[in-house]
């Protein structure tokens, strides 16, 4: 039964965008959780929408144009925040609203796109092109060094702040590069999960290894083997049944969640 | 082990003014803090403490005036691995952070300015060393999130000493722990200022157990109101008794 997923090409590089996917957004994730920014993702996402809108508009590559609204958004979003006139999260309620306001009436008056729209607000793999593939393999490639580069800085930042800035991090370039990131995972992740369910892959499998109660380093690779067991899982579970590839992986990763939640808290 | 020389000043500050918008948060601060010293910081709540650490520490720039870290500006000073710092919000760290107390301690060893760094072996010996100091070695793979709030702040205080330093600053780091954990910390501070020379500067609200454990004391309430030793500065409290009285009520009727 197996052996047939892998005659349509379609599935083969869905699978590989989405196990690339798949490593990637725990990376992002444990600083975005640990950092209670979880609402970027959802905000950039958004952001990413409007993106996505312009690119299927001007007939350009949505992912592209989604890559570069967020990834220019972040920066924005980062300044409000740094400039104190405004809280973190209220900056962020104005970007997610503001920009899903303008993918709509975007959309609205190029009515023919709306057809396209479902795919990327809850993700099609069979969209996924030979070309997407190297587009998403040189981003994934792109974030993971940057992170490694900063590793150091973003762990001790995260945990605290002050003192990492008394030793010498230089804390506010490390937020914008985490910020930058974030964009960049969240346009690689539009395929696989569609815009609406982003944050569920960038979060849910941080939080559940975070339950395991581990060092730093197990707990990213429990949400490695999470999120690329859910990713693989759902994506062979929604060929066979035909069913929603983004909505699968998600109920799969809160079905690994809940029971972890509930005999941990317990 | 260095000699440790009391006659050199390793921090210098001179006329420290500082401000958020109009109001005065600092004023005319000068304070020299010399080798081996024990400094206990004490002051009302928002008399300015944590903003006199906070410049020290390269933090906040002061509107005017110059610190002097061993001998040089501050705009100038790089060798911040000499100075350890146990933030005031250290104890507030999300308890389901998924660090190990190893993990907490060897963050610090961190050199500023360069990229894609390693846990080196002897990252993990100094990492060693310090937890040893604090009796929190054999704690080591527990995350610190289980811990209780006393062994968490010997981590952050290993965290401080990690990188040998010559002075460690400390924000009350006694707030909210019980009275047995308050002494094995002092013990601990004692020790290291006793044994090893280790420059000591501690923010503190609890005056009575401050003045038995430092050297000198430094009031600060926007100016410096007394730069003194602790048995100085309790003769002259006591002879102000009933105004520092009257005080001592207003400022608790305004923060409860």
């Amino acid at each position: 039964m197996l052996a047939t997923i892998f005659q349509y090409g379609f599935m083969v590089r869905g699978l590989e965008a989405g196990i690339i996917v798949a490593l990637v957004a725990p990376l992002i994730g444990i600083f975005l959780v640990l950092r209670r920014y979880s609402l970027v993702a959802d905000t950039l996402s958004h952001v990413s929408l409007a993106g996505i809108a312009i690119g299927l508009l001007l007939g350009l590559n949505p992912i592209m144009t989604a890559l570069g609204i967020s990834v220019l958004s972040s920066l924005g979003i980062e300044r409000l925040r740094n400039s104190k006139k405004i809280s973190g999260d209220t900056s962020l309620a104005l970007f997610l609203s503001g920009s899903l306001a303008l993918a709509v009436v975007i959309l609205s008056f190029a009515r023919n796109l709306n057809a396209n729209l479902f795919n990327y607000l809850f993700g099609s793999i069979v969209t996924v092109t030979a070309n997407d593939i190297y587009t998403i393999l040189f981003l994934a490639a792109v974030v993971i060094i940057f992170l490694l580069l900063f590793f150091k800085e973003l762990v001790y930042s995260t945990f605290d702040e002050e003192a990492a800035q008394a030793s010498g991090v230089p804390t506010r370039m490390v937020n914008t590069v985490l910020i930058i990131l974030s964009a960049i995972t969240v346009s690689l992740a539009i395929p696989i999960v569609g815009v609406l369910l982003i944050g569920a892959l960038i979060v849910i499998p941080v939080v559940t290894a975070i339950q395991l109660r581990k060092s730093f380093i197990l707990t990213i690779i429990y949400a490695e083997i999470i999120s690329v067991f859910s990713v693989v899982a759902g994506i062979i579970t929604s060929f066979y049944f035909n069913l929603s590839t983004g909505g699968i992986i998600v109920l799969i990763m809160l079905a690994i969640f809940v029971p972890i939640f509930l005999i941990k808290n317990n | 082990m260095q000699k440790v020389d009391h006659t050199k000043n390793i921090i210098e500050v001179k006329n420290i003014c500082f401000a958020y918008e109009q109001e005065d948060v600092l004023k005319n601060i000068t304070l020299d803090i010399h080798q081996g010293d024990y400094l206990g910081i004490i002051g009302p709540n928002g008399a300015g403490k944590t903003t006199l650490f906070k410049i020290m520490l390269g933090l906040l720039k002061p509107k005017t005036g110059t610190v002097n870290l061993f001998g040089e500006d501050i705009s100038n000073f790089k060798d911040w691995h000499k100075i350890g710092y146990v933030p005031q919000k250290a104890i507030n760290f999300d308890l389901n952070f998924p660090a190990t107390v190893d993990d907490v301690v060897l963050m610090a060893r961190y050199v500023p300015g360069k990229l894609f760094q390693k846990t080196t072996a002897e990252d993990r010996k100094s990492a060693e060393q310090a937890l040893r100091q604090v009796e929190m070695w054999q704690h080591k793979d527990r995350l610190i999130g289980d811990l209780s709030g006393g062994q968490q702040q010997r981590v952050f205080i290993a965290r401080a000493l990690v990188n040998n330093p010559e002075v460690v600053f400390l924000d009350e780091p006694t707030a909210g722990v019980d009275k047995q954990t308050q002494n094995s910390f002092y013990n601990i501070l004692r020790k290291l200022n006793n044994e090893t020379g280790l420059t000591l500067v501690l923010i503190s609200h609890d005056i009575e157990r401050v003045t038995e454990e430092v050297m000198h004391i430094a009031c600060v309430d926007t100016t410096l109101t007394c730069h003194t030793s602790p048995e100085e500065y309790l003769k002259e409290s006591e002879s102000t008794n009933i105004m520092g009285q009257k005080v001592k009520i207003i400022t608790h009727h305004h923060h409860n």
